[in-house]
């Protein structure tokens, strides 16, 4: 029945770190763009969805509202700053990104102090099922729900509709793209700021879970980061499938082995990267 | 009095430092299909490309129906009706045929998907697979397919039969000629003279980034020198 249990965490963990690491993906395969700013746009979101529901604002709103403003920061950012940089080395992405999740960082820790806080649960979720002798929270019933239904409108986004062959085409060529009157300036902000506004999203539906501290972020980039390398760059099928994977192993490790179980990803991914260098279904 | 639809004067270009075109004039007349000819390096893609604004003219003006489009951005250029196939056809391979042709559907173009199945049939058989699953033929003709459905008043197409087998050559360049009844002006790069002779109007050879030679059809059939000092296949 433990297991069972651990499995139920492991899938909401999971979908949490799909959500956080899709758009890292995503934005990867569109913009050949290494972002170590995500991290940031989680942490962002998890602050703001606690602001939120300090002053008051209810839960749903504190929810939809974080990830707006998350994506609308990020939108500013791209067209400001990042744009700027995509045609040079990845060097200057990764030291520009560091810097901007350092900002972040600090400016969270001015605005709200260094220590974390924890946020309540929303009132219509605060019970909890019993998965035999073991308690399950209804909020992380919801999680796995929500993030689901997420994860199936995204895939019907990029899959289904001609902004998503738009999106996908891009990752390809985005001068061809160009060629058939797409502005690709535009579709690289909409892409960068969804896919921010998704790990912001993350971010407050993590709140309750795990509280709000400032150092979240370069925590939560790290396991993006795995995810993304077990997925494969690029892949919004890896991306779940990897966000899955990561959350279940670290888990079930909790219970055989709970020093271990951050370990274990590390070691899933080195394992991974061995056997399938592009990941489990990346491209070239 | 009808409108140009594409005149270059003096139009200059840079690949990184290399100064590739030095100073292209030409122009494409109403319904007329022109040829790009010259050798590997003469700045032929250059050119289509600067045109289309993938590259920046750094001097000269490129108008394009009579309205200067020099600078102006890629997609902008193409959302007024110039279409480019290139070189390498842009087929995206993770695409079906289908997402391919949708993604370039526009309102007010003379063709709808309908159309471009009804010409274009191998296409319609292969609608539901990936574009990389394609043959060098059926991408070059999934490529025009998708330009025509863009809705051009100009297209360029940069060396449509290259590397394709000589059935296939013919298939396209019957295509190419129905593409031109419908009054669509075309400017051609394209290396099979027996293409070029067959389909063009008039013809242009560039050599070292300029324009070294104009003539008709007839004129230029007539001239074995010419061939022999430009392109290296004296008759």
């Amino acid at each position: 029945m433990i297991y069972l249990f651990q499995l139920m965490n492991g899938i909401g963990l999971g979908m949490l770190y799909f959500l956080l690491a899709v758009g890292l993906s995503v934005i990867f395969g569109l913009l050949h763009f290494v972002n170590f700013a995500h991290g940031a746009f989680y942490l962002l979101g998890a602050y703001l969805c606690y602001a939120l529901l300090q002053y008051g604002v209810g839960f749903w709103g504190a929810l939809v509202l974080a990830a707006i403003i998350v994506a609308a920061i990020a939108a500013v950012v791209e067209t400001g700053l990042l744009k700027r940089i995509y045609r040079l080395d990845h060097m200057y992405h990764i030291v520009a990104t560091i810097g901007l999740a350092l900002m972040i960082q600090e400016i969270v820790i001015i605005v709200w102090g260094p220590v974390g806080s924890s946020v309540p649960a929303p009132k219509a979720l605060t019970g909890a099922i019993m998965l035999g002798h073991f308690i399950y929270p209804e909020y992380r019933l919801f999680v796995i729900g929500f993030t689901a239904v997420l994860a199936a409108i995204l895939w019907w986004v990029l899959e289904g509709t001609r902004l998503g062959a738009v999106v996908r085409a891009g990752s390809e060529s985005t001068d061809m793209v160009s060629l058939l009157g797409y502005d690709i300036n535009r579709i690289n902000t909409a892409v960068f700021a969804l896919g921010a506004g998704l790990a912001g999203l993350a971010g407050a539906l993590a709140a309750p879970i795990r509280g709000v501290d400032p150092f979240m972020g370069v925590e939560a980039l790290a396991v993006a980061f795995v995810v993304v390398v077990i997925g494969g760059m690029g892949s919004y099928t890896g991306a779940l499938i990897a966000g899955l994977l990561v959350g279940i192993v670290q888990s079930l490790m909790t219970t055989l082995w709970p020093a271990g179980a951050s370990l274990a990803i590390y070691i899933a991914m080195v394992l991974v990267v061995l056997v399938m260098p592009r990941g489990l279904l990346g491209r070239a | 009095m009808t409108a140009t639809p594409l005149r270059l004067d003096e139009v200059h270009s840079y690949y990184g430092k290399s100064h590739i075109l030095q100073g292209v004039t030409l122009t494409v007349g109403p319904g007329e299909v022109v040829t790009l000819l010259g050798r590997n390096g003469a700045g032929k893609t250059t050119t289509l490309k600067t045109v289309s604004g993938l590259v920046r003219a750094a001097a000269g003006r490129v108008r394009f129906l009579d309205a200067d489009i020099t600078g102006a951005r890629a997609h902008a250029i193409a959302r007024s009706g110039l279409a480019l196939v290139p070189e390498d056809r842009g087929i995206f391979g993770l695409l079906t045929v289908e997402e391919n042709l949708k993604i370039a559907v526009r309102k007010g173009s003379l063709w709808t998907m309908d159309d471009v199945y009804r010409h274009f049939p191998r296409l319609k058989e292969r609608r539901r697979n990936g574009g990389a699953q394609l043959s060098g033929g059926e991408q070059q003709m999934l490529s025009i397919a998708r330009a025509l459905l863009n809705g051009p008043k100009l297209l360029m197409l940069d060396e449509p039969v290259e590397g394709l087998a000589p059935v296939v050559v013919d298939e396209i360049v019957a295509q190419i000629r129905d593409i031109r009844s419908s009054g669509i002006p075309i400017l051609l790069v394209e290396q099979n003279l027996a293409v070029c002779t067959e389909l063009a109007d008039r013809h242009y050879i560039l050599d070292l980034g300029r324009v070294v030679y104009e003539g008709s059809r007839e004129e230029f059939i007539a001239d074995a020198a010419v061939k022999d000092r430009y392109l290296g296949v004296g008759a």
